[in-house]
């Protein structure tokens, strides 16, 4: 995705240029629902970003955030350096919302001409017709269309006004495959021109061809940040099986590349990226048989990212490696790590002392990737970075 | 295919003026209620069908009253009917506005909700104007109502006005009930409030208590004032204060309701 690098290199030069997104420590509660717990996230001018997340990850609280429809309960929400209501005010941001949002007594053209005439300069509806692909059927109600011709729809709506920004709550859903296809080849020729694009989805392959970076949720926390290929790379871990009596659990996960151990009885789980290491180890230092190597599918290991207990590392320890404060701040010059997964549990123990202990041990565990236990990063380093780290952090990306 | 849009500059962009109300946005809310087949027979047709019933006895044709017949009086009193209808239902559109998730469309949107409320506003005055018209139509084809052609024109100007009032009611009751029903609701709350500020029937044939009672209901003093043009003789300052009361009321009552609407979520 060198693209990515290029446009940011236009876009993001000089202090001028704020960030597109900046979500700082941000918190949303609904009452005892913790719907987005401590997210940081900047997205800068040019990046297509996809949101990816199981049902109630809190995508969606993200969006309406980001688009000012929903007051953070805590931290900071700004969009090109300003309030979002206020880039709201000057059409700097639009939104295809993940349902309602539509007039059913109003024809499809009606529907774009009534939002073209809200803001003070927009693309022509004729246009914004045909690039949605729904010109044929512009003097059709709304309450007649259908889902997918309505998604259709709000897509040309979020056209209209040229945003900076464009955020899409699963904008292909109820989309047929030409339907999709034509939509994704307009959103290319936008992200191109270098228009900002955030999208949430659940489907895998979307976030895999058009986004330069894929930010994973889980639980309102973000697990995982990184390109589509390095979150494959993240996933596509393999689970290692064998029967073992008297499994050490101590001793396989400090295995290098070891994620998870589970042990059941007699058999044991080891869920991996290096099986070959984990393997050698089963073979060659215990009393192991009927071993049984098996690959995750994308899906399943997509699952598996978000499925993961809150406090547990996800890293896919190769090559990646559990982010926390401290990786965010790491200079300029230092060589991107391949994936930030990470648990801000891990980070904010101050807040969620529980899984303080279990946190400490795994990086423990797992020293040689990190080589640093949160306390001591925490206890030198500001948790709320200020903008150089956060740089730093936008950096590694490069 | 038409080349992809270059990125702004921010600084370039501007808020539209007015908050974004505009005329154009009135003509479409205009075309979207004409649409509404229900709102229509309920605002123009079921008012000239009142009138037609009530307002054409030739007893009341030739029985004066102030400066004109018994007919005009009960043609003004439709006419407030269908106009207070009109705007009320004006208003209750936000209630399916909201469940529709439009509001929520249009908050992502420089429209100021202010605005909004202005668009409300006048699509309802545009509909309550249709209402009147139809009435006053009816009146003059049937030949029946009698007054100085100035009064035509003040009582229609002042009910169509004063109708403004029930715009702010329907905002208040669009806010409070998220419902599809809440049409019915503002249906049967107009009917009472008809027969309380005397347009259906007059307040003098109703029992003392009772007649007490209707001088405190939203729509007595703004009857009393439209017909006091053709009626003439003493005016009670209490229609004002009626108003004025009511005026408040409806209006924090939608205010309060949309503060917390924008506020939501
Ligand atoms: N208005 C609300 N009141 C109460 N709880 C809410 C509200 N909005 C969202 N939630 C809760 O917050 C959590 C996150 O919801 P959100 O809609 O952000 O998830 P999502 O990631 O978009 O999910 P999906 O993939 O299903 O769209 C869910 O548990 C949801 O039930
Ligand atoms: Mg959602």
């Amino acid at each position: 995705m060198t693209g990515v690098a290029d446009r940011r290199g236009g876009a993001g030069r000089g202090a001028a240029s704020p960030p597109a997104v900046d979500l700082m420590d941000v918190t949303k509660h609904f009452g005892a629902v913790e719907a987005v717990r401590g997210v940081n996230l900047r997205i800068e001018p040019g990046e297509v970003v996809a949101f990816l997340g199981p049902n109630g990850a809190g995508k969606t609280t993200t969006i309406d955030m980001v688009l000012g429809l929903t007051e953070p309960s805590a931290g900071d929400v700004e969009v090109y350096g300003s309030e979002p209501r206020d880039a709201v005010r000057k059409g700097l941001v639009s939104a295809v919302m993940q349902s309602g949002g539509l007039l059913k007594d109003l024809t499809v053209a009606e529907t774009v001409a009534y939002t073209a005439h809200l803001f003070t300069d927009t693309r022509p509806p004729a246009e914004v017709l045909e690039r949605a692909g729904i010109t044929s059927i512009a003097g059709r109600l709304v309450g007649k269309c259908s889902g997918g011709e309505q998604q259709r729809l709000r897509f040309a709506m979020a056209l209209l006004p040229d945003p900076d920004l464009l955020l899409l709550d699963e904008p292909t859903q109820g989309m047929d495959v030409e339907g999709r296809r034509s939509f994704w080849a307009a959103i290319r020729r936008d992200a191109q021109a270098g228009r900002t694009i955030v999208f949430a989805t659940h489907y895998l392959e979307e976030a895999d061809a058009y986004a330069d970076r894929v930010v994973l949720m889980r639980k309102g926390e973000i697990v995982a940040d990184g390109t589509a290929s390095e979150v494959k790379a993240l996933a596509s871990g393999r689970t290692v099986r064998a029967s073992l009596p008297d499994a050490c659990e101590e001793a396989l996960r400090a295995i290098s590349g070891v994620d998870r151990v589970e042990i059941r009885g007699e058999s044991i789980l080891v869920h991996c990226t290096d099986s070959d290491a984990v393997a050698r180890y089963l073979l060659t230092q215990t009393r192991a048989r009927d071993l049984e190597i098996t690959a995750l599918g994308l899906e399943e290991a997509f699952l598996a990212l978000t499925s993961a207990e809150p406090g547990q590392p996800l890293a896919g320890a190769g090559t990646g490696r559990a982010t926390d404060h401290q990786t965010r701040s790491r200079s300029r010059t230092e060589p991107r790590s391949d994936i930030e997964p990470y648990s801000d549990h891990q980070a904010r123990s101050d807040i969620e002392p529980r899984s303080d202990h279990q946190a400490r041990s795994d990086h423990q565990a797992r020293s040689h990737i990190e080589p640093r236990s949160d306390h001591q990063a925490r206890s030198d380093i500001e948790p709320r970075s200020g903008d150089g780290s956060r740089a730093g952090r936008r950096d590694l990306r490069r | 295919m038409s080349t992809p849009p270059a990125v702004h500059d921010p600084a370039r962009r501007a808020s539209p003026p007015l908050g974004g109300f505009k005329v154009a946005l009135v003509r479409l809310e205009v075309r979207r209620l004409l649409r509404n087949r229900r709102t229509i027979v309920f605002t123009i047709v079921v008012p000239v069908l009142f009138f037609l019933l009530f307002g054409l006895n030739s007893a009341y044709a030739s029985r004066a009253v102030g400066r004109g017949n018994v007919s005009a009086f009960i043609m003004i009193s439709m006419a407030l009917y269908g106009a207070v209808l009109a705007t009320s239902s004006g208003g209750a559109m936000v209630s399916v506005e909201r469940l529709a998730g439009w509001s929520r469309q249009l908050r992502i949107t420089p429209l100021q909700p202010a605005a909004y409320i202005a668009i409300k506003m006048a699509t309802s005055l545009v509909l309550g104007l249709a209402a009147v018209l139809a009435v006053y139509t009816a009146g003059i084809l049937t030949h029946k109502p009698s007054m100085p052609a100035e009064l035509w024109v003040a009582t229609g100007a002042a009910l169509w006005i004063g109708s403004l009032l029930f715009a702010a009611f329907g905002l208040f009751v669009g806010y409070l009930l998220p419902s599809e029903n809440v049409m019915q609701v503002i249906g049967f709350a107009l009917m009472l409030f008809s027969f309380g500020g005397g347009l259906f029937i007059p307040l003098s044939q109703f029992s003392h208590p009772l007649r007490v009672l209707a001088t405190y209901t939203p729509l007595y003093g703004l009857n009393e004032l439209v017909h006091y043009p053709l009626v003439q003789g003493a005016f009670d300052w209490t229609w004002t204060a009626n108003l004025v009361a009511w005026l408040v009321i409806f209006t924090a009552g939608a205010t309060w309701r949309f503060r917390k609407d924008t506020a939501r979520i």
